[in-house]
């Protein structure tokens, strides 16, 4: 019999599925499922420290569909960054993973997601992006494009809500995009993600096959492959491979992540440089302009401080203290007492 | 004509003649942002010095500066301390309001006023005192940028000398007040000083009202039930508060982050023991608190009505799903912006219903500031216990006002976490379910992320006893049986009501809150002025247990005493009473944004009972004023 195989914890592949999906067959969502599989089973990531968490939609059902064996919160519809906020503050020894959709975070979501960005919380962030509302068949949400059209034939009228370009704005630390259909670039993006301490805002393109996957839609797999513009050509060296990687000199940018780990960024056809701010807005504007959309690490800060740093809390998770470190002792009360009197 | 006015009348008469001691009350009224809270603390905490009884409370517009602003500090030699509707020694200060506020006061008041404000000729029945506020205030404080701030100062000094409190108690509680700012104490003291001597040498008493010494007071404490609460709240352990500011509970977060500074910081490593979290808005508050409960920690909020009516959609969630949280309701006037600064308890309904479905909440009721601090911990207990939502009830009077209040004891014996599934369990039960009743109280066994034991997904939408998703019609009823299940449970868990029950009564009082000790007084009045004898059942948690039915069995009528207009207490006691029972249900509802007084409460009891009573006046702050947004 051959070897079970095993990641670097010692865990079977199998332990990182989750429950059988019920989202339509050929949904984009359902390729996004199975590189977060994989990029927690590469990473060796103890499913037990990991929380999944989402808001309500066709997306958000997802974190059934994998990680079978973590905690999971569905939330309410565009909560769940708050629900995400509270559990790390409660145990900042957890790996939280947050699946939302354009509806969930652009529309009803906007403001909870607008200072999920600020905070910088260490928590992975995903839309899955179709541009549309799924599970109540098929309106438009706030990221469709301007002149892009429903099955019906009606016509967005409105601009899209760049995700990416308000996440970097507004502070997140690392901000990708990626298409559903691009495995190789999306599970570099996610082991990335892993290896990175604070917020990572995750904007993946999903066509919806029974909505709008239509000529007329931006957000179809036909679109997004011909339109996919990536900024570089991104590898992923975790901190506990040792893979050397030729190349031209100065063809290359080198990230070194939280953990130890690295990123190698070739160029492409232009210079991008991912932890410039104004660069990365320019180039998500330039590809929007065009028709195309950026994908790839679009902007990284690998350095600031995350939010439960900010907070100073002591280094055990705050929800195992005990009695005897949470609630001070009579003098405190006695002094508190006295200076009422 | 009614005896209770007959009374009141008789009462006036002879203060004319008579000293009137340690049983009055004093209004002072002042234009708002003018710097006179701290006179107000200082002329309050000297009179709690003398050890007399006292009760402030603030009357303030929702504004920052230049709008009136009302103050009254009660004194009462029989420990009386909700608002007094009558106002004895009037301090005018505002010219906008002091023509109106000297027109409302009863025969034989007095008035200190600012000089220029010319009140004397207003009237002939009460007595005038004037001050030159300007004049002596500039021979203390050369500096007339500083002079706003210690020119309130002046009419604590007047008082002192008008009344006979002990202008070295003043100085002490200046100091209590002001802390170690030692240039500002001595400007104050001066202030205090010059008031005290320009008294001395003008004046010649012509009131009839005193501060004399008693001995009722010791040991006493002053505190906003806010601040109670969070004190409590850091007993009870607390590790994650998310909140956003509102009025009236910013200073139940504010003060909680004060003490928890000084307290909950480890003293080896310099960091928290706790996070704090001012959220986007009242919805993330409560995100945050379930999110944080979910992973395992002690949670809270604080908010008003607007706030919970944000979290309505959460609260839901919390209920179906089975979180705990800690929800703390300062409750204001609304509905809508309402009047923000004014108190009600106006948000019950709100409360025990919050979110779409069946969905229905623990709430309790502190009426103290004592109980604020003892039930802040009750609610984490409970909170964790039945794995659900539970709202602490208090008020704007109750949590902005100064209260006497005997010092708080420290808590004894260990905090209860509720059902957390062990490795130990989880043996015994041989398979476990995230909503299986196992014990049939229908609370079930929960774990947390990173415990290490079984996993589930938490979820709002339909599940079974195994925390699956399902629309089965079995599963959906089964789970929804077990959460009432739950909550009957909590019946015999929630603070048990204080019950004064008198052989001769045949009517009830039912009140809860800030309303106690207004009925206390009440009672007083209602066997002192007309003989009428009355029980009184002070309800402190919802779900209601069997002593309510009983109580109502055992009188003729109940009056449930309520601030606000619906009757919403009733209402909800409706829902659980038998029809005979209901028919002896009537009601008592105060709702202008004042707190409720004893003689309201008489005189509505009174009319409902037969007795004719003179019509009602309407105090000076409810009978309006411009407020600002």
């Amino acid at each position: 019999m051959a070897p079970i195989k095993v990641n670097r914890i010692g865990l079977e592949p199998q332990v990182y599925k989750g429950g059988k999906t019920t989202l339509c067959a050929g949904c984009g969502h359902n390729s996004i499922s199975e590189r977060i599989i994989d990029a927690f089973y590469e990473m060796g990531v103890d499913p037990k420290q990991v929380v999944k968490l989402s808001g309500i939609g066709c997306s958000s059902k997802s974190p059934a569909y994998f990680l079978g064996s973590s905690h999971g919160f569905n939330a309410v519809h565009g909560r769940m960054p708050s629900v995400g906020t509270g559990a790390m503050i409660a145990n900042q020894k957890l790996i939280a993973i947050g699946i939302s959709g354009d509806g969930d975070t652009g529309a009803i979501g906007i403001g909870q997601f607008v200072h999920l960005m600020r905070r910088n919380l260490p928590i992975i962030y995903i839309i899955e992006d179709n541009g549309c509302y799924g599970l109540t068949k098929g309106q438009f949400s706030p990221t469709a494009d301007v002149g892009s059209t429903l099955k019906t034939g009606v016509v967005n009228d409105l601009p899209p809500i760049d995700t990416c370009a308000l996440a970097v704005q507004l502070g997140a630390t690392f901000v990708g995009r990626s298409f559903s259909g691009d495995k190789k670039q999306l599970l570099s993006l996610l082991k990335a993600a892993l290896a990175h301490r604070g917020t990572v805002m995750l904007d993946v393109i999903s066509p919806c096959v029974t909505f709008n996957d239509h000529e007329g839609s931006t957000k179809s797999y036909a679109y997004a492959k011909e339109h996919d513009d990536p900024v570089e050509d991104m590898t992923f060296v975790p901190f506990f491979e040792d893979i050397s990687v030729d190349y031209e000199p100065g063809s290359l940018q080198e990230v070194t992540m939280h953990d130890g780990s690295k990123l190698l960024l070739k160029k492409l056809e232009e210079d991008y440089d991912p932890t410039d701010k104004l660069n990365a807005m320019k180039r998500l504007h330039e590809s929007a302009r065009r028709g195309e959309f950026a994908t790839g690490l679009i902007y990284i800060e690998p350095d600031r401080d995350d939010f439960l740093t900010q907070l100073n809390i002591v280094d055990e998770p705050l929800a195992g203290l005990p009695l005897a470190r949470t609630r001070p002792g009579p003098e405190a009360l006695e002094e508190i007492m006295e200076g009422l009197r | 004509m009614s005896p209770t006015d007959l009374a009141a009348q008789e009462q006036r008469k002879t203060a004319d003649k008579q000293r009137v001691v340690n049983d009055f009350s004093i209004q002072v009224a002042t234009v708002n942002g003018s710097g006179s809270q701290t006179a107000n603390m200082v002329l309050l905490r000297s009179i709690l010095m003398m050890g007399v009884p006292v009760s402030g409370k603030n009357m303030f517009p929702s504004n920052i500066a230049g709008l009136p602003t009302w103050y009254t500090i009660r004194a009462s030699k029989r420990g009386y301390i909700a608002r007094r509707k009558e106002v004895d020694f009037l301090v005018a200060m505002n010219a906008e309001t002091a023509k109106e506020d000297v027109l409302t006061l009863e025969p034989g008041a007095a008035v200190v006023y600012d000089e220029p404000l010319k009140l004397s000729g207003l009237r002939n029945d009460v007595v005038f005192y004037a001050v030159p506020f300007d004049k002596l205030v500039g021979s203390v404080c050369p500096d007339a940028k500083l002079r706003r701030l210690v020119r309130n100062m002046i009419y604590d000094g007047i008082l002192a000398r008008l009344l006979g409190i002990e202008l070295s108690l003043m100085e002490r509680a200046l100091a209590k007040q002001m802390g170690k700012k030692a240039k500002a104490v001595a400007m104050n003291v001066g202030a205090l000083k010059a008031g005290f001597d320009y008294a001395q040498t003008t004046f010649t008493k012509h009131d009839p009202y005193a501060i004399e010494p008693m001995n009722e007071t010791a040991g006493k404490i002053l505190i906003e039930g806010n601040a109670a609460a969070a004190i409590g709240c850091m007993m009870a352990g607390v590790t994650v508060v998310a909140w956003y500011p509102i009025t009236p509970s910013s200073s139940l977060c504010e003060s909680l982050i004060g003490y928890m500074k000084k307290y909950r910081i480890d003293k080896e490593t310099g960091k928290a023991t706790f996070a704090v979290v001012q959220a986007e808005d009242e919805i993330a508050s409560l995100g945050m608190v379930i999110g944080a409960s979910w992973a395992g920690a002690r949670s809270m909020t604080a908010t008003a009505g607007p706030g919970i009516s944000l979290m309505g959609e959460f609260a839901g969630l919390a209920y179906y799903a089975e979180t705990p949280a800690v929800i703390f309701d300062v409750q204001r006037v609304g509905p809508s912006t309402g009047l923000p600064t004014r108190t009600a308890q106006g948000d019950l309904l709100q409360a025990a219903f919050l979110s779409h479905g069946d969905t229905k909440h623990i709430m309790l009721m502190p009426a103290t500031v004592e109980e604020s601090y003892t039930m802040a911990m009750q609610a984490f207990d409970l909170a964790e216990l039945f794995q659900t939502p539970v709202f602490v009830m208090m008020d704007l009077d109750l949590g902005m006002n100064n209260w006497m209040s005997d010092a708080f004891t420290y808590p004894t014996g260990p905090i209860n976490r509720g059902k957390r599934l062990t490795a130990e369990k989880l043996k015994e039960l041989g398979e476990w379910g995230r909503y299986k009743d196992v014990d049939g109280d229908g609370i079930p066994y929960r774990t947390v992320p990173g415990d290490n034991l079984p996993a589930y997904f938490t979820r709002g939408s339909g599940h079974n006893a195994k925390g699956q998703y399902s629309e089965r019609p079995d599963d959906y009823v089964e789970n929804m049986d077990r959460l009432a299940r739950k909550f009957d449970t909590a019946r015999a868990h929630v603070p048990k009501p204080v019950v004064q029950l008198n052989p001769e009564a045949r009517i009830g009082f039912i009140g809860f809150g800030t309303s106690h000790f207004a009925i206390e007084e009440s009672r007083d009045q209602l066997v002192e002025e007309t003989r009428v004898e009355t029980s009184y059942f002070r309800l402190r948690g919802y779900p209601f247990n069997e002593d309510l039915p009983a109580f109502v069995d055992a009188h003729e009528r109940i009056y449930i005493i309520e601030q606000n207009r619906d009757a919403q207490m009733r209402q909800l006691m409706k829902l659980e009473l038998s029809p005979e029972r209901v028919s002896k249900l009537r009601s008592v509802l105060h709702y202008s944004g004042l707190p409720i007084d004893a003689r309201s409460i008489t005189d509505d009891v009174l009319a409902q009972e037969g007795f004719e009573v003179a019509k009602k006046t309407v105090s000076r702050v409810s009978a309006g004023s411009a407020g600002g947004e």
